[in-house]
């Protein structure tokens, strides 16, 4: 049982307990599952400048999900510390050969130490990877009204289409940086 | 809202969390296999986690069933007719999610394992947010 805590679990594990997030959500409380928009309520919260877009009563809308959010770090807690897998990613061959070959060299942890590390905020790289891809995950989520949870997960379930062509979106974005935009930078 | 209410979202929030790491959703490795088509991995969670979800959205619709405070369960429509904003809004997204290899929930749930780096991009992603408060009224949507 134990070393079931400490191993990767596969995809059709995992899969289902993510999707049951929507329904239990709504179910216990009738909330949409979505973390981006914790983004924007802690931007209501602070609201330097009076902007419009945050000017709402946060704490009716966003204090659960500020609550749901302290789970998740709690849960990346136990699962990437107490019970983290010692083993490195059983990724495909294909991608470990594609990412040596842009000169990644750390394949130990869940990311590599080559970007995610405090003395690479002082390159562009670093800068780049961590402040521009930060950046944009929030810009680009509150503009398309939704992250990977409230559009790929939360609308899809609710076959939105405005969610379908947001997660196209994402795949636009994704593709054009992975086989366009690394290279370059990583080059 | 109650202690107990509190309690409820924090557990589900931490079931989420753990499953985030434990199926490696979370690692920036994933992502690139993922974007590169080289595993099925991040494919089968993604459309397993869709098929639940459309499954039980829809018996909930089917029956009117209720949450546990009784309140019937809505789910506001998004409104399709933005294009715009969900094209290129998403393909920005995708941009920086392709970069960071990890979208919102995993840059929290990587900070809970131990990785302090991730208050950067976490701290910058709520910029990105601000900033998109503040130019809002002059981006196409």
């Amino acid at each position: 049982m134990l070393d079931f805590l400490f191993q990767p679990w596969p995809w059709y594990v995992a899969g289902p307990i993510i999707g049951l997030t929507v329904p239990i959500l709504l179910l216990v409380g009738g909330k949409i599952f979505g973390v981006s928009a914790n983004l924007r309520h802690a931007c209501a919260a602070c609201n330097f400048g009076n902007v419009e877009f945050f000017n709402y009563d946060w704490k009716t809308a966003g204090k659960w999900n500020f609550m749901f959010l302290i789970g998740t770090v709690l849960g990346g807690f136990l699962g990437g510390y107490v019970f983290a897998n010692p083993e490195p990613i059983a990724l495909a061959a294909s991608t470990i050969s594609d990412l040596q070959a842009l000169g990644i060299q750390d394949f130990n942890g869940l990311v590599p130490d080559d970007l995610f590390a405090w003395d690479m905020l002082g390159t562009g790289i670093g800068l780049t990877v961590l402040v521009l891809g930060g950046f944009l995950v929030g810009f680009g989520a509150r503009y398309a009204g939704g992250c990977t949870s409230g559009h790929a997960i939360s609308g899809l379930s609710d076959l939105q289409l405005a969610s379908l062509i947001a997660v196209i979106g994402f795949f636009i974005g994704g593709l054009i940086m992975t086989f366009l935009i690394y290279p370059i930078i990583l080059g | 809202m109650k202690f107990s209410e509190y309690l409820k979202y924090l557990i589900i929030g931490t079931a989420f969390g753990f499953v985030l790491v434990k199926s490696e959703v979370v690692s920036w490795f994933r992502i690139q296999e993922m974007f590169r088509f080289q595993d099925f991995h991040m494919y089968g969670i993604i459309g397993l986690a869709v098929i639940i979800g459309i499954i039980s959205v829809q018996i909930i619709k089917r029956y009117n069933m209720r949450d546990a405070q009784g309140n019937p369960v809505s789910i506001p429509p998004k409104d399709a007719s933005q294009i715009k904003r969900y094209l290129i809004g998403g393909s920005m997204f995708g941009l920086g999610w392709a970069l960071l290899g990890a979208c919102p929930g995993p840059m929290f749930a990587l900070l809970g394992s131990g990785l302090t780096i991730m208050v950067i991009p976490i701290l910058a992603a709520l910029a990105g947010t601000y900033t998109y408060g503040l130019l809002r009224d002059k981006l196409p949507h």
